[in-house]
């Protein structure tokens, strides 16, 4: 817009589309020069490619046991030892990647989606919607995250695909208060009223203007929301509330390992280290991601 | 700060009303008759009817609701499936239990956290700022579940330095009086047993203390940071002040604001890490009977067991906030 000012000339689409591309560019040139993010970044395509290639990479079957080879310590034929079934943890662990990445990107995606809505119609159409709304996000923020979860999965049973849905319900309000306060501050932008001067309906603002101004932040706090939905999803699983047997679930396998720390520690340095790794690199890349997208959010 | 105090503790109810609404009707969420899931499938039809009336949810919903509520109000937090005992009496030694070592892990976490955080400020860009800030970083994406059992296996199993589990020596049971041990011994004059409660009170609330450890020295740095660039602080330096003057009483004093929002934030995470805390390390606080009861489907402990820890982190909330307008005199005009 400043340029737009000193030019004098009127905005063309294809500049307004240009700028918004620049802002993106200009935000991965930021992100590149950053190496923690980069670091972080590694890490999670690390991961990712562990869960995608997993029946490639993975020497055994996950649930052969052998139970001569129970409690192996880690050598040349299980890298990370075997657990109490004689089960090999380095096979378990790398199909572990691809449940708690499951879980982790699909319980974001979901409060991303619900919370992105109810935050829509709370900022965009105020008065009692916006009041009903906040006041039910305060109350969820006033229970401790994971005890809600707890809560839900106790009533919902225990199960991953209900572990899911708790850690999705969870994180509803922390996006729903995001978008609402892009949304209160976006349509008091002039380009708003004049959509709606020109008689453009609420939902094609809402969509085509509001929601795509509103993904900065949306990417920014959902890849951090990752790498905390990872450690709640291995925090049931390690409870018993989330993932059941046989599933290599990281949470779970730590919680069976429990038993045996003092004959098999490698049962439970893995597993952890695994969901460790993790949740640095969601968490060094949502941080860069702020950083370079939208550094008001910086502490 | 008198009008602020008083509009802030009115706050506090309605999300309290809120609160009891949401743990009301996740009993009544549970799909199916709630009697026939608690008591199992084999249960006779008698014995679901019996504990459908003795829940009252024979009864229409907004009648049971404000017979909860009412229950609530003169401190009844109904009864427990398993014990048969009253959940208000059952409570007070699991929740004392967590207290403990809630506010032990709170205490390592300020203390460590706080001052990791300014000696990283003040020698910004030092070997120590960066082995702090990495450390804060790896703390921040620890599990706290796979952090208790490295505890275990290095410092009770390996160095046998500190006992694996529980919260007294079991040959050596301390006699409850608060139901706080650490205070319990004392008042008893117990030197030997405080010590042991004090050992076996080390490895949990490390574990628990780590997280919110890293997140307030992260916040205590740049908060720091921010306040050591402003312009009092180097006429304070100018008039010769030393370095560690400025920094502990100029700067923090400013500092706090921030860094006490985060306490009050941890707490809530604390109390919820509190129950993963107690699972490992046998630790019976109120995270282990929630846990418990979810085995023995007591919905009636899960349900009261939230709500007391939901409702402690909303008073810490509400006096973290009134201990802000204590500190920072500009609140006091909002």
């Amino acid at each position: 817009m400043a340029e737009l000012a000193r030019n004098g000339t009127p905005v063309q689409n294809e500049k307004v589309k240009e700028e918004s591309v620049s802002l993106w560019k200009e935000g991965w040139r930021s992100f590149k020069k950053n190496k923690m993010a980069l670091v972080g970044t590694g890490i999670v395509l690390f991961f990712i490619l562990l869960a995608v290639f997993a029946p490639v990479i993975a020497p055994y079957e996950i649930n052969d046991q052998n139970l001569s080879m129970r409690l192996k310590a880690p050598s040349s034929e299980h890298v990370f030892g075997t657990d109490d079934f004689g089960r090999d943890i380095f096979s378990r662990v790398i199909y572990g990647a691809r449940i708690s990445l499951w879980v982790g990107f699909f319980s974001v995606l979901g409060s991303v989606i619900v919370g992105s809505l109810l935050g829509i119609i709370a900022g965009y159409y105020g008065r009692w919607i916006d009041g009903m709304i906040s006041r039910i996000f305060d109350i969820m923020l006033a229970f401790p995250s994971i005890l809600l979860a707890i809560g839900i999965v106790a009533v919902l049973g225990p199960s991953l695909k209900n572990a899911l849905i708790a850690i999705a319900i969870i994180n509803i309000p922390n996006f729903g208060r995001l978008i609402r306060s892009r949304v209160l501050s976006i349509k008091q932008e002039e380009y708003i009223m004049a959509a709606k001067a020109i008689g453009m309906s609420d939902a094609r603002i809402l969509f085509h203007h509001i929601l795509p101004n509103s993904m900065a932040p949306i990417i920014v706090q959902g890849t951090l929301a990752i790498a905390t939905a990872i450690i709640e999803a291995a925090a049931l699983g390690f409870l018993g509330l989330g993932a059941q047997p046989p599933n290599p679930e990281w949470g779970k396998m730590l919680a069976d390992s429990k038993d045996y720390l003092t004959q098999a520690p490698w049962t439970m340095v893995f597993p952890g280290l695994a969901i460790m790794l993790t949740v640095l690199g969601f968490n060094l890349m949502g941080d860069g991601l702020r950083d370079a997208l939208d550094p008001r959010m910086k502490n | 700060m008198f009008a602020y105090s008083i509009r802030r503790i009115f706050m506090v109810i309605p999300v309290l009303l809120g609160m009891s609404i949401i743990v009301f009707f996740m009993i009544r969420a549970i799909p199916g008759n709630p009697a026939q899931v608690i008591l199992g499938q084999k249960a006779t039809k008698e014995a679901v009817e019996a504990l459908t009336h003795k829940l009252g949810l024979d009864q229409p919903w907004y009648v049971q609701y404000f017979k909860y509520l009412g229950g609530l109000l003169t401190g009844d937090l109904g009864e427990s499936i398993r014990t048969g005992a009253s959940i208000t009496e059952e409570i007070w030694p699991y929740l004392a239990a967590t207290l403990e070592l809630s506010l032990a892990a709170m205490l390592i976490a300020i203390v460590i956290g706080v001052n990791a955080g300014i000696i990283s400020a003040w020698f910004q860009n030092s070997w120590f700022d960066y082995v702090a800030m990495v450390l804060a970083l790896i703390g921040v994406s620890m599990p706290i579940f796979w952090l208790g059992l490295m505890e275990q296996w290095i410092f009770a199993i390996n160095l046998d330095l500190l006992p694996t589990s529980g919260r007294e020596e079991v040959r050596n049971p301390v006699t409850p009086i608060t139901h706080l041990y650490l205070i319990d011994t004392l008042l008893q004059g117990n030197t030997e047993q405080f010590v042991q409660v004090l050992q076996h009170l080390v490895l949990p609330s490390v574990a628990l203390a780590t997280i919110p450890m890293a997140i307030i020295a992260r916040i205590t740095r740049s908060s720091m940071l921010e306040v050591m660039k402003s312009d009092y602080i180097r006429t304070a330096r100018a008039k010769g002040l030393s370095m560690f003057w400025v920094v502990y009483k100029h700067s923090l004093k400013n500092a706090t604001i921030p860094v006490l929002t985060v306490i009050g934030l941890q707490m809530g995470l604390l109390l919820g890490g509190a129950i993963l805390t107690e699972t490992i390390f046998s630790w019976p606080g109120i995270g282990r009977y929630i846990y418990e009861a979810i085995g023995y489907r007591d919905y009636p402990v899960i349900q009261s067991g939230i709500l007391v820890v939901a409702t402690i982190f909303i008073l810490i909330n509400l006096l973290v906030d009134l201990l802000y307008a204590a500190i920072d005199p500009r609140i006091k005009y909002n």
